[in-house]
């Protein structure tokens, strides 16, 4: 039991960056632009908020720094690929690549700390929140456990990534913005027609984009290690991404694709070193491979036809 | 005098050095159906994207309802009352009927209440324009009839008075476009103003109240429809006199050249493309296939050049089975070696390499002939040579070997690809479109040409979505509806309501 409840507690903290950085995909692709810059987002903002809150001692202030980086990595790439009609797949295959070079040269830098960000002090991370009444009911017997070892304890940023999810939904399927948007992913000529300006629904989607993608990069440096750390994001814009296209650009499947996901990786941890029955010790990069064998194999068959939004990747070019 | 809802005074329009519309005056009378027709290339889309705000006039004036106007975007124009409907639909296929119409009018930003409203005001304009569409039903499962008649709706929704339909019956059964003329009949009645682009004449003289002809960007004529008749106005639309019909004279066909049984064509999703196909062509025989396009005749086609492998059924041709072949060149380079020459459908993707000189697209398919070849390598000046001659028999203007295919004219680039192959001199010329896109006339010409290829005795394949043009030439017609022939008619007893029906597939009633 109570392996069960740390083991789903660390699903729930290895989902939260990857859902938020889906659902910045998620925003992005409905418009029609292709993001496989999320990696490099979340990377530029991690580095960032790790700095701003190393330097002034704020988490928050640390978030805001993660979020205007991310987004202004997010408007790069509209730039090119929205006001020039740009490569989508290259501008964020450059994303990635700036953002991985420029962030341990920062942090040499800045820091002198072989290209990290040095250690935060408790107070400028993000706090695990302990929810009302964890004491009272810790020793009732089911819910207690679950309440206080899984729901309550999380930072301030899982909470508000569980109020985000139903908030995307919304404004995705049952507002003026969102049917707009989802129009711009589809057959971005039939919003022209209608009036609307392709370039400002996606300038706008990439800046929720950025947002996201500056809470998922802050969550993990601010929160998840307590420092900057090189390459931290290691793959996870990628799995977001596969989340994305697992949950057939919806919010709350690709939430689901990021929770399995995050489930693999913590069994994974979980399994190192641990010996198994008649099998014995599992090495450890086998175990390692888990994440991104159920990523091919839930994208190569689970899902069956997963088909993205029309006009994807394809810049806007008005026609006549 | 008569009110007028559009006045277009002056209008010209330049592309670098290309003038699409010189000096173009137009007045189109409120409530009245007014055509405006001309070739490919004559001005009318330029002039009705000025109309529409998605292009500025470099001079001249647009009045809407008397008052000058300045309209530079196409929401401008909206707010005017002027609505389009495009040749290619401006639809979500994700979306609902109902989403579709309110994009870009939603009425607020929580979506619920401006679907509500709207769903009241779409039923309205249902019953009252006799449109019939379901507001629920998503986009993309409907057919192009429907499709169409949602975007009228869109343009009405956003209260348009002067209703712009580009190229409307293009896409549609003659059956559908009768239906598509009733809804416009009805729009007039209720006083609205609507304007149609084509090149159909038949078109304009059934349905218009008055006509702008346009040629080379300028207005060659503004007249009153119950003035003129098809010949007249092809006239003013080519600026000679053109023969709309095909000289043809009875032939008794030859020997069964081509022997199609029961073939059949399936998918990777097991969708069946082609049905119980059975047909046969004999020499001297022009076959046309009718159909809506979509139907299977595209398909078709291309199992008959060999370009996709049937999973049922036989052919034969001259005798010889040439379902299958086992030979080690590809399909459909054999089949040219038998004499089977293939004029595909979309000449600038299969017929051409557009960015090659007309010279290389001249022997593509053939390229491997000896008479081009010295030693390993190609003889250019016989290439160039072989060029000139087809450019010769067939008038392809300019006549510069050296130019790129692609910056010929459609009608040039046709007569390229159907020169090329009526060069080698084929038993079996398999014909897809051959007129798409192509002016008037080089339509007479490349008509005149197949006639004369029939009277040689070849056999011909003829497929087409142009009613038209498969009536004036086909010695036989076959009708295609999903994938399937549903009738045969001879070519001098047909009628476009009964091969319209067959294309409905409507012989199963």
């Amino acid at each position: 039991m109570e392996l069960l409840i740390s083991t789903l507690d660390s699903t729930v903290r290895v989902a939260t960056p990857l859902t938020l950085a889906a659902l910045a995909g998620l925003f992005s692709e409905r418009s029609g632009v292709v993001d496989i810059g999320l990696e490099g987002k979340m990377l530029i903002a991690a580095f960032a908020s790790a700095a701003a809150a190393y330097v002034t001692g704020s988490p928050w202030l640390g978030l805001m720094a993660g979020v205007a980086a991310a987004v202004m990595f997010s408007m790069l790439h509209a730039f090119v690929s929205v006001t020039y009609n740009g490569n989508q797949l290259i501008s964020g295959m450059a994303i990635n690549t700036i953002a991985s070079g420029i962030t341990p040269v920062l942090a040499l830098a800045w820091f002198q700390q072989g290209g990290n960000t040095p250690p935060l002090p408790d107070e400028a991370r993000f706090a695990e929140i302990a929810l009302p009444f964890v004491d009272t009911l810790r020793n009732v017997p089911v819910i207690g456990p679950v309440y206080s070892g899984l729901i309550s304890g999380h930072s301030i940023l899982v909470y508000m990534t569980v109020l985000i999810i139903p908030l995307v939904s919304w404004f995705v399927f049952k507002s003026r913005f969102g049917l707009r948007l989802r129009s711009m992913g589809e057959n971005p000529h039939a919003a022209d027609t209608a009036g609307i300006s392709v370039a400002r629904v996606r300038y706008i989607a990439l800046f929720w984009n950025g947002v996201l993608c500056g809470m998922a990069g802050t969550f993990l440096s601010v929160y998840q290690t307590g420092s900057f750390i090189k390459e931290m994001t290691a793959g996870k814009g990628y799995l977001a991404l596969a989340a994305l296209i697992f949950g057939k650009w919806r919010p709350v499947p690709a939430m689901i694709g990021c929770l399995l996901f995050a489930f693999a990786d913590a069994v994974q941890i979980r399994l190192e070193g641990v010996e198994l029955p008649f099998v014995g010790a599992i090495p450890s990069q086998f175990i390692a491979v888990i994440p991104y064998v159920l990523t091919v194999l839930l994208l190569a068959g689970f899902v069956g036809r997963s088909t993205a939004p029309k006009a994807v990747g394809i810049p806007f070019v008005k026609s006549r | 005098m008569t009110d007028f809802a559009i006045e277009l005074i002056g209008i010209s329009k330049s592309f670098g050095a290309v003038k699409a519309n010189r000096d173009v005056e137009m007045r189109i009378a409120k409530g009245s159906i007014h055509g405006v027709i001309g070739e490919n290339g004559a001005g009318k889309s330029t002039l009705m994207s000025i109309l529409y705000g998605y292009y500025q006039a470099d001079s001249g004036q647009i009045r809407v309802n008397g008052k000058d106007a300045r309209i530079s975007n196409s929401q401008e124009a909206i707010r005017l009352g002027i609505g389009m409907v495009h040749q290619h639909f401006m639809l979500v296929d994700t979306f609902t009927v109902l989403e579709n119409i309110i994009l870009g009018a939603e009425g607020g930003f929580v979506l619920k209440k401006g679907l509500s409203s709207a769903r009241d005001h779409l039923l309205k304009l249902n019953t009252e324009y006799g449109l019939d569409v379901d507001p629920d039903a998503v986009v993309g499962t409907l057919g192009v009839g429907l499709q169409q008649r949602v975007e009228i709706l869109k343009a009405l929704f956003r209260g348009a008075e002067v209703l712009i339909l580009d190229e409307p019956t293009a896409v549609l059964t003659p059956q559908e476009a009768d239906h598509l003329f009733r809804i416009l009949r009805t729009l007039r009645e209720q006083g609205k103003t609507v304007i149609l682009i084509t090149h159909k004449l038949r078109e304009v003289i059934d349905i218009t109240d008055a006509v702008t002809v346009m040629r080379a960007g300028t207005v060659v004529g503004n007249v009153r429809t119950s003035d003129v008749d098809r010949e007249k106005l092809a006239d003013l639309m080519v600026g000679r006199k053109v023969n709309l019909k095909v000289d043809k004279a009875d032939r008794e066909p030859g020997e069964v050249v081509l022997d199609v049984k029961n073939l059949g064509l399936v998918d990777h999703r097991g969708v069946k493309l082609l049905q119980d196909i059975g047909f046969s062509l004999r020499a001297g025989e022009i076959v046309g296939i009718a159909g809506v396009a979509g139907n299977g005749q595209s398909e078709l086609m291309q199992v008959l050049a060999g370009m996709l492998e049937p999973t049922s059924g036989e052919v034969e041709y001259k005798g010889q089975s040439i379902t299958h072949l086992k030979s080690r060149e590809p399909k459909a380079k054999a089949l040219r070696r038998l004499g089977i020459a293939h004029v595909p459908e979309d000449r600038s993707r299969e017929g051409l390499v557009k960015a090659f000189p007309m010279f290389e697209n001249a022997i593509l398919g053939y390229q491997d002939d000896p008479r081009l070849m010295r030693g390993t390598m190609y003889n250019r000046r016989a290439l160039i040579a072989r060029t000139r001659t087809l450019i010769e028999q067939f008038d392809i203007r300019p006549g510069d070997p050296m130019l790129r295919a692609g910056l010929l004219s459609g009608g040039n680039q046709q007569k390229v690809v159907l020169a090329r192959e009526i060069f080698a001199n084929p038993d079996l010329l398999l014909v897809g479109q051959p007129t798409r896109g192509v002016d008037i006339g080089a339509i007479e010409f490349i008509h005149k040409r197949l006639v004369e290829l029939r009277d040689a005795g070849k056999a011909i394949l003829l497929v087409s979505v142009e009613l038209e043009e498969i009536m004036s030439l086909s010695d036989r017609i076959l009708v295609m509806a999903c994938g399937q022939i549903t009738g045969e008619v001879a070519g001098n007893a047909a009628t476009t309501t009964e091969l319209g029906l067959l294309m409905g597939g409507g012989n199963k009633q």
